[in-house]
């Protein structure tokens, strides 16, 4: 007796169940289900981290002003001014920078014409671009002449034009008023939407961070410095690096605290990775739990589908079925049943996975081995657990089986 | 050469506490084309002489050779492949298959023997034909009265061309009618095909349509006449 014709058999015996076979499957189909949803969520959650570090910039570290005491209350980083322009441009000469940008951020009331929108005004250096891997639609960047000069210009924010100029007229030339200073606008950033904070990264006008400083807060000390390290290996040395060079620019003592702090996204990126990991084993555990509580499931109906066929089963050895035949047939309705069941919840965690992806707006990440290790994982479960049912039935005594009532 | 030959058949169960003697050294021959009732009341050993000569179970002692092959040498596996190509096995309840009409019933013992699809469907339609049940060929057993389950038992006991069919009391369940028409069947089989029947029964008029009939008693051969002479008791 072939393979195929005991497939059959075992097909047939199967269909004329459907219902309890349907009803079999579905710890399987939930089991296989979860681990495709969750492999999917957790492949998507980390390409977004990584998207959205990556998109806050190439090899980034944000160095920040520490915190201050005032009146016995301390502020937190940031709240010192303690960061100058001049800061940036020694650090932009150390080894391994491949470019600094001071950030000076002011919330500012932005008009134009008969339109105004509040966004924030960020002074930053030409090389602002590079360091956050963000090019222009249209126009151009200011150089660093307009630095030195302190010109009145402004490179916009996709929201900031479709607030200020909502006719869909091209901003370039136009001249914006910033907390009532005029600016030029030159150019145009391309759309970014929305960070992984949540914010808004085009609803931002972008100013040389010299006129910033002149024009719109007074100050000479800066909010930020990012730094972009020239290799991503070199991020922890570039760290080091600018640590103490601000620590001799600052004429701060061995024993005494930094009055800033630098932070390396890529910490941030490892950090969120390693969370999304530890969530990914967290849920496959689950997923897991629930494939073997699916292959039990099999188990106990292929135990009560042997002893209420044990009529049947008596007379197939009568008519002719070697015991190995009978084995192979129960064996292979466990396997048919927890492989269908995988298939259908691969199907299903497919659908899962996209419905995840189009809530969460993550990438739609679906591992092919993924699937296919959960498709060998449920048949193997269905070997697994089949084995002791399908045993069970092929050492059937046939004259008892035959009387069994 | 007959088709079942024992000499010094014995069967002890062994059930734990105490040890049961079912048959006592039986000495037994069926020839091809012959047509055998046992008799006897229950416990005397024919059911147990039944399975043994069905293949179903083996001898404590004694020798059994089918068509010459002495079985205790024998595999289960090539037992199983006597059963499936040799035998053909009629029980008191039928033992169809639910669910599954009666064509499909009828091919279960051609799955076994590994005959292909196509030739499978041609056969059980002939075997259904023979018992002249082509009209419920796709209805389910509980489509069927008693005696057309029982015949469709038939026929799936003859789709292989087996040289001996044993029934099990296949008139236990049945009507008059029915039991009359079952055993017609027995009767043509064996006239018209040749096939050797070795029958079970305690029904006198049943074991009246053999040729030959051998009673038991406490798991000894009583008597072993032809049917003419037999005394119906």
């Amino acid at each position: 007796m072939n393979f195929m014709a005991i497939l059959k058999v075992a097909g047939r015996s199967l269909f004329r169940n459907r219902i309890r076979s349907l009803l079999t499957m579905l710890g399987i189909i939930i089991g296989v289900a979860a681990v495709i949803v969750t492999v999917s969520i957790g492949a998507g959650a980390r390409v977004s981290v990584q998207q959205q570090i990556s998109g806050l910039g190439s090899n980034l570290l944000i160095i920040v002003p520490g915190s201050v005491t005032q009146g016995g209350a301390r502020t937190g980083f940031g709240g010192a001014s303690t960061l100058t322009p001049d800061d940036g441009l020694a650090l932009a000469k150390e080894p391994h920078v491949a470019a600094v940008s001071p950030q000076v951020n002011v919330r500012a009331q932005v008009i134009s014409g008969g339109n105004n929108w509040q966004t924030q005004v960020s002074g930053v250096s030409p090389s602002y671009t590079f360091i956050r891997a963000w090019s222009l639609s249209s126009g151009s960047f200011f150089t660093d002449t307009d630095i030195a000069a302190s010109t009145k210009v402004a490179v916009l924010g996709q929201t900031v034009v479709n607030n200020l100029f909502p006719d869909g007229s091209s901003p370039l030339g136009k001249t914006i008023l910033i907390r009532n200073v005029p600016f030029t606008v030159i150019g145009v950033l391309v759309a970014r939407g929305q960070s992984a904070a949540g914010q808004d990264q085009d609803d931002t006008v972008l100013i040389p961070f010299s006129s910033a400083l002149q024009r719109l807060t007074g100050a000479t000390t800066v909010g930020t410095l990012l730094v972009s390290a020239d290799v991503s290996e070199n991020i922890a040395l570039v760290q080091t690096e600018a640590t103490s060079l601000l620590e001799r620019r600052h004429r701060i003592a061995a024993n005494q605290p930094d009055d800033f702090n630098v932070r390396n996204l890529q910490d941030i990126a490892n950090a969120a990775s390693a969370t999304a990991t530890v969530m990914e084993y967290l849920l496959a555990g689950v997923a897991a739990v629930s494939l073997v509580v699916g292959g039990i499931g099999i188990m106990n109906i292929m135990l009560v589908s042997v002893t209420e066929r044990t009529r049947e089963i008596g007379l197939r050895i009568a008519v002719g079925a070697r015991g190995m035949t009978i084995l192979m047939q129960f064996l292979i309705e466990a396997v048919l049943l927890s492989a269908v069941g995988g298939l259908i919840g691969i199907a299903f965690g497919g659908l899962g996975s996209i419905a995840v992806a189009a809530v969460s707006q993550w990438p739609l990440l679906v591992p092919p081995e993924a699937m296919a290790l959960a498709f060998a994982v449920s048949a193997l479960t269905g070997i697994f657990f089949g084995y002791y049912p399908a045993s069970k039935a092929a050492r059937m005594n046939p004259i008892e089986a035959l009387r069994f009532e | 050469m007959p088709v079942v030959r024992v000499e010094g058949l014995t069967k002890i169960y062994d059930l734990g506490e105490q040890k049961v003697l079912a048959l006592d050294h039986i000495d037994l021959s069926l020839m091809p084309g012959e047509f055998v009732a046992v008799m006897g009341p229950s416990g005397s050993g024919k059911s147990t002489l039944m399975h043994l000569v069905g293949l179903l179970d083996r001898p404590t002692e004694g020798r059994y050779f089918f068509e010459g092959r002495d079985i205790v040498e024998l595999s289960s596996d090539e037992l199983a492949d006597i059963r499936s190509r040799r035998l053909g096995f009629v029980f008191q309840s039928y033992n169809l298959l639910a669910r599954t009409n009666a064509i499909e019933n009828v091919e279960l013992p051609m799955i076994y023997a590994g005959v292909p699809d196509a030739e499978r469907r041609k056969r059980a339609l002939e075997a259904l034909d023979a018992v002249n049940l082509t009209h419920v060929a796709h209805h389910h057993p509980n489509q069927l009265s008693g005696g057309q389950q029982q015949r469709v038992a038939i026929a799936r006991s003859l789709v292989n061309n087996p040289s001996l069919i044993l029934a099990d009391e296949p008139t236990g369940a049945l009507d008059t009618k029915s039991s009359q028409d079952v055993m017609q069947l027995f009767r043509e089989l064996n006239e018209q095909r040749g096939i050797t029947i070795f029958l079970v029964t305690h029904e006198p008029d049943v074991a009246a349509n053999a040729k030959r009939i051998v009673t038991f008693r406490d798991g000894h051969i009583l008597s072993d006449v032809p049917v003419e002479k037999a005394v119906v008791s």
